[in-house]
């Protein structure tokens, strides 16, 4: 394999790996409030019919954008009223949701646009376009790093790079600030916070918004950004890789970064067989590496890559002492 | 708060979740600019008018009674086993090599063969996110999803590059031989009676039925059914009366996992009579929804496992006849159970607020 090649390779991951960087992390917040969420998956793929639908309809990708995170929303509300207000089993209400949503999106597309679930292609403003970063062009000639910055750094939607802020942006809000340390406390202990005056459901219920607004960022960007329109079950269990992701890196920010990045490598391996062949000299069949992630997750899982701890408080609806 | 009564807690709670569940599928198809009414009427005719309509529902609640059982039995032992898809398509492979590469002189030897090989597949799948469990604290959920889909991609491969008979275009098997076609109901002897032209359900149905009555017995008539159900109830408390975790984990699993498994006859064998790409098509999900409004009892079980045969076919109908995609099925599936599973406490809170009125309002006269 040739420079050039894994270069292409490093790109189509760093393309990859954002979905699951933005519903990783925001699995990371609902987790370490305490509230499992399995429906990544459903609120990815709403956000991913809204923004597409609204920027198709405005021909704006912005306000598409923002129908994508509204709709994100408003699931991880009604996961928020069943798990947090209801005390509702948290895992059930996730796959219940993920349920309504692969329905309903295709629901929703074929009234608006009677074009079999999908709706019509996005080009031109209502799509989010390729950014080219400064000094790209003229550092392209120095070697080994210049190509790099100009394939794989540079010539990303914006949402690409706001993914990657979002990573430093999550440490800081998580351990830096009084919010994040309570967060973290309420998944661990909210027996505690409760002692201490401060709302466990409010606590919860803001975790949970934020989980929405980034699962409504990360279908917006598939649905707008890396591709140009909604399909149904578009998503593709990406909602699962995430929490998978997010497990292998114990919920940490910064090690999410490392997982998405090596996940999205994955499949970005999967969509080029023939280097995967040629690095190997077997042929390896695409199921193969379509399976890697999920087969790598259960090994983190049974802890042969490292034990991942869960929140302790994580899944358990907190019910306070009479 | 006084309790609901019991009857109340056994049939009201989950009626009333459906009925909620069926209220906001009715907005849902106002919204999109259909209407409700027509759409039930479609739904009833396709499904239970006819013998026609009940040989598809009975042959899809054949496969939901599995995959409910399934999920009922891993539930028992407070296990979410969300892998019943995944189990059901190893199931279906194992029919498949059961039914190729083994000579069988009459079907109900092959049923009897072809049982035991889904059986022992499906469990086989089960086993390791079981293990891992037990033995290495592994969230079941989160690895029992994941073998749903290396379950797929092992498919995918097999019916690809291996099973797949030179010259087929399609991913899928050979059809099997003529002496493992499972009868239909049509030509089963009183069923006959009913079923009058070809329909999809099979001998399988009686299976399934069997099956309930097992998982039944086993659970609350066995030593090792009461095992189960104390260590779900709680694991300290079963610990302390010597009750090994590992056991029960692992054994809850493998059953429930056989039991997806053995769906496999159903689609595999009595339908399909080939093995196809995505075989079990969803009836693993759906398992969850049936244990959920079936309260986790076989005798539910088997309600809802028909209800969710009504809904299918029902739903496939609307697919056919009115402007309403097939879809709408998934969004009915997704809201039974988030309301009989996760919305529980809510509709039981509602209950039982009607029912203290009605208490109060008699004691008030009682004491007039």
């Amino acid at each position: 394999m040739d420079y050039a090649t894994l270069l292409q390779l490093l790109d189509t991951t760093l393309r990859l790996a954002t979905p699951l960087l933005f519903a990783c992390l925001a699995g990371l917040y609902s987790e370490r409030a305490g509230i499992f969420d399995i429906g990544l998956e459903g609120k990815m793929l709403m956000a991913a019919m809204a923004s597409a639908s609204v920027a198709f309809l405005t021909g704006s990708v912005w306000v598409g954008l923002l129908a994508g995170m509204l709709a994100s929303l408003l699931m991880a509300g009604l996961h928020g009223i069943a798990s947090i207000t209801f005390r509702g089993n948290q895992l059930i209400s996730g796959v219940a949701l993920n349920f309504v949503a692969s329905g309903i999106t295709v629901l929703i597309a074929q009234r608006l646009f009677g074009q079999g679930g999908r709706t019509p292609p996005l080009a031109g403003e209502a799509r989010f376009s390729s950014i080219t970063l400064p000094f790209a062009e003229e550092l392209q000639g120095v070697p080994v790093l210049g190509p790099l910055y100009y394939e794989v750094i540079s010539g990303h939607p914006l949402l690409v790079y706001v993914a990657l802020a979002t990573v430093p942006l999550t440490w800081w809000v998580l351990y830096r600030t009084r919010f994040g340390l309570r967060l973290r406390a309420v998944g661990e202990n909210p027996a505690a916070v409760d002692t201490a005056g401060i709302s466990v459901v409010g606590l919860r219920f803001a975790a949970v918004a934020i989980t929405g607004i980034l699962c409504g960022l990360a279908g917006a960007y598939m649905a707008t950004a890396l591709q140009a329109g909604f399909g149904r079950e578009m998503t593709a269990g990406r909602g699962y890789i995430a929490l998978a992701a997010l497990i292998f890196a114990k919920w940490r920010p910064v090690a999410a970064l490392w997982a998405c990045l090596l996940f999205g490598f994955f499949q970005a391996l999967a969509l080029r067989p023939d280097v995967v062949e040629a690095v190997v000299q077997v042929k390896v069949p695409v199921p193969f590496l379509d399976a890697l992630p999920y087969v790598l997750t259960v090994l983190v899982l049974a802890g042969f890559v490292g034990k991942a701890i869960p929140p302790r408080a994580g899944g358990e609806p907190y019910v306070k002492e009479r | 708060m006084e309790r609901l009564p019991r009857w109340a807690d056994v049939a009201l709670v989950p009626l009333v979740s459906l009925l909620l569940a069926a209220v906001i599928a009715a907005l849902v198809i106002l919204a999109i600019g259909q209407d409700p009414w027509e759409a039930i009427t479609v739904m009833v005719q396709g499904s239970i008018m006819d013998s026609y309509g009940w040989g598809y529902t009975l042959y899809y609640a054949t496969s939901f009674i599995f995959t409910g059982l399934a999920v009922t039995v891993a539930f028992h032992a407070s296990l979410f086993n969300i892998g019943g898809e995944g189990q059901a398509q190893l199931g279906g492979l194992g029919v498949a090599l059961c039914c190729l590469f083994l000579p069988w002189p009459h079907w109900t030897l092959a049923l009897i063969g072809a049982t035991c090989a889904a059986a022992l597949f499906g469990a086989a799948w089960a086993a390791i996110p079981a293990y891992l469990q037990a033995r290495r604290g592994s969230h079941i959920v989160i690895t029992t999803i994941m073998f749903n889909y290396i379950a797929a991609a092992l498919l995918i491969f097999l019916l690809v590059d291996v099973l797949r008979p030179a010259g087929q275009m399609d991913p899928a098997t050979a059809n099997f031989p003529e002496a493992t076609r499972l009868p239909t109901l049509n030509e089963l002897p009183v069923f006959n009676l009913f079923f009058t032209s070809n329909v999809p359900a099979n001998v399988t149905l009686l299976i399934a039925l069997g099956m309930a009555v097992v998982v039944w017995l086993l659970l609350w008539r066995t030593r090792l059914g009461y095992a189960i159900r104390a260590f779900g109830k709680s694991e300290a408390a079963a610990r302390y009366a010597g009750i090994s975790p590992f056991t029960i984990i692992m054994v809850a699993m493998l059953i429930s996992g056989g039991l997806a498994g053995m769906m496999a006859i159903n689609n595999v064998m009595g339908e399909a009579e080939r093995l196809l790409q995505n075989s079990a098509s969803g009836a693993g999900f759906i398992g969850i929804a049936v244990a959920l409004m079936g309260r986790n009892h076989p005798v539910g079980v088997v309600l809802a496992a028909l209800l969710f045969g009504f809904l299918f076919q029902g739903g496939a109908e609307l697919g056919l006849w009115t402007k309403i995609p097939i879809e709408m099925r998934t969004v009915v599936q997704g809201l039974v159970i988030l309301f009989t599973g996760a919305l529980d406490v809510m509709v039981r809170m509602l209950l039982t607020r009607i029912f203290n009125l009605f208490r109060a309002g008699r004691m008030a006269k009682g004491a007039a």
